[in-house]
């Protein structure tokens, strides 16, 4: 460098000088926009090699973003991967538990809301053959389970105890072949024998062919079997099909249909009435039977004790009208005087005949019948109705 | 000071030495500048003279220095800048180009020859008024008229004055 200078110092001074002059002309001169040249000049000058300072810049720095560090970009993806799997697991281990509390509350409201004493059961294991259809609840002889008691869930009957040990019991699933259990259609009208077949669907069996059932109707148990008592949902009708000598009809537990978490077992059965029809279904309105001509139309006028508040009122007045010599429709004498009629009502006992004949007598109004524990096992043994069915 | 025509194109380095005095250097130059600015005034017609520009042609000619040249030149460019309305280093710039070329020139030649002496004046007042005409243009935004006529008139008018010019110069030399 120095010896370039001074071989051509001559030159170097020159451009120096000359360089220096420009500079003291451009600040003195102003462009047409008034701004002094030597401001133009430093920006035009500086401007290319910002330019250019910040393309390599913007470059290695870009560079060094996208490549360079790109492994950190692969670890954090990683890592967020890792986060999101964690909290899908976290997500459904949540949703679970939800559904576990939700389960648990809703077999809480269930277990309350029955007369039957139950004992919450959790599924602990599935039985080990293939076509066994058995599973294990952590609910044993301990806390009072006994061979043959009936398990269910809100939504319906799930099978029974076979088998009740210290910690555990066993409990034939309904879908197992060798699983019976009596059933009645929802309006009463069709009764049979519930049998498992060791597939989704059940079948219900001995129902003549004479009986009207269709696709889509209820059953429930109806309390035959000493097992299940009367009145817990079991199935929908899928399929009929009319078959030598009884129907073949296939229906869909809908106590199986959610999956086996918990269970209720029922340690002491109380019947119940059948259901009207579920929520799902939409209500029909059947209008009342005709009347029948062989029954007398008017019990009172037959001699027939009263059944209603309008027969009594209606007897009432025709016995105050004959005590004063009135003769109903002839019109040949006044009106009888019916004053003080209402202190002078007949307190008419309720007929025998309107109630069923194995029902005991009717209990005083205000008094609560009190079945014990005894009473219904013992209803139960006879196969009688109890609860609220008889209500 | 009278040379032959055969040593005319020699080097200067085969020639005499001459030098001035150091009070040349700022009085000539000053008067030239003065001349420039007041002659003018009471004398229009010889507003032509370029005079500073005659006196940095032959300081630069007669110095064997090229920096002295174009220190010369930027020197009195750059008084006359500040005399007169134009921003400094527009005379500044044009006569240090001048005062290196001509001092180029003096450095390789004999320009003792007052024929060389008026072709140089004469091109160096061209190429000064043309580049005063370009940096116009370019730096001051200016539209002046390119009057290469008259700039021929005049250069041939300085080359006239700057021989005589030259001629009286020679004078105040003094040969080493």
């Amino acid at each position: 460098m120095e010896s370039f200078v001074n071989r051509y110092r001559n030159l170097t001074i020159l451009l120096l000088v000359i360089f220096a002059q420009f500079l003291l002309l451009a600040v003195q001169v102003k462009n047409d926009q008034d701004v002094r040249i030597i401001r133009v000049w430093t920006v035009t000058a500086v401007t290319p090699f910002a330019r250019v300072v910040e393309l390599l810049r913007g470059g290695s720095v870009g560079f060094i973003r996208n490549y360079i560090l790109l492994h950190d970009e692969d670890a954090e993806n990683r890592r967020l991967r890792e986060q999101v799997g964690h909290l899908k697991l976290e997500n459904i281990f949540l949703k679970n538990e939800l559904n576990t509390a939700e389960r648990a509350k809703a077999l809480g409201v269930f277990q309350a809301r029955i007369p039957s004493k139950t004992l919450a059961a959790t599924v602990i294991g599935t039985g080990a053959g293939s076509n066994a259809k058995v599973v294990y609840v952590d609910a044993g002889s301990s806390r009072g389970v006994e061979r043959g008691m009936a398990v269910v869930t809100p939504d319906g009957i799930v099978g029974k105890v076979i088998a009740a040990y210290p910690t555990a019991s066993e409990v034939l699933l309904a879908t197992d072949a060798d699983f019976a259990a009596g059933v009645v259609s929802q309006d009463g009208g069709v009764r049979g024998t519930l049998k498992g077949q060791g597939t989704p669907l059940l079948k219900v069996d001995y129902v003549p062919i004479s009986e009207k059932v269709q696709a889509g109707q209820w059953f429930y148990t109806s309390g035959d079997d000493r097992i299940f008592p009367r009145g817990f949902p079991v199935g929908i009708v899928r399929s009929v099909r009319d078959a030598q000598p009884f129907k073949e009809i296939l229906v869909d537990p809908v106590g199986l249909q959610r999956g086996l978490e918990d269970v209720l077992i029922i340690t002491q059965g109380v019947h119940q009435d059948i259901p009207p029809t579920p929520a799902t279904d939409q209500p029909v309105y059947i209008a009342p039977p005709p009347p029948d001509d062989s029954k007398p139309a008017l019990p009172a006028a037959a001699g027939a004790p009263p059944v209603t508040e309008a027969d009594k009122l209606r007897q009432a007045y025709q016995a105050s009208g004959e005590a004063q010599g009135h003769k109903f429709g002839s019109g040949e004498s006044g009106p009888p005087n019916f004053t003080g009629l209402t202190t002078s009502l007949p307190q008419t006992p309720a007929p025998a005949a309107a109630l069923p004949a194995n029902a005991g007598p009717k209990p005083a109004p205000g008094v609560t019948t009190k079945t014990t524990d005894s009473t219904r096992h013992s209803n139960q043994a006879n196969g009688e109705p109890t609860g609220s069915q008889k209500r | 000071m009278a040379y032959s025509s055969g040593r005319m194109l020699l080097s200067q380095s085969d020639g005499p030495v001459s030098r001035f005095r150091a009070w040349v250097f700022i009085v000539i130059p000053l008067l030239a500048i003065l001349f420039q600015v007041y002659v003018p005034l009471f004398f229009p017609i010889l507003s032509f003279l370029e005079m500073p520009l005659l006196v940095v042609v032959y300081l630069a000619l007669t110095q064997r220095s090229q920096v002295g040249g174009l220190l010369t030149g930027a020197l009195i460019g750059l008084a006359q800048d500040s005399l007169s309305k134009n921003p400094l280093g527009m005379f500044g710039v044009c006569k240090t180009l001048v005062g290196y070329f001509a001092a180029s020139v003096g450095v390789h030649f004999n320009v003792d020859n007052t024929v060389i002496r008026m072709l140089l004046s004469f091109f160096f007042y061209f190429f000064h008024q043309f580049f005063y005409w370009v940096m116009q243009r370019m730096l001051l935004a200016q539209q002046p008229a390119f009057d290469y006529q008259s700039w021929l008139l005049f250069g041939a008018l300085n080359a006239v004055v700057g021989a005589s010019l030259f001629h009286f110069l020679d004078k105040l030399r003094a040969s080493a």
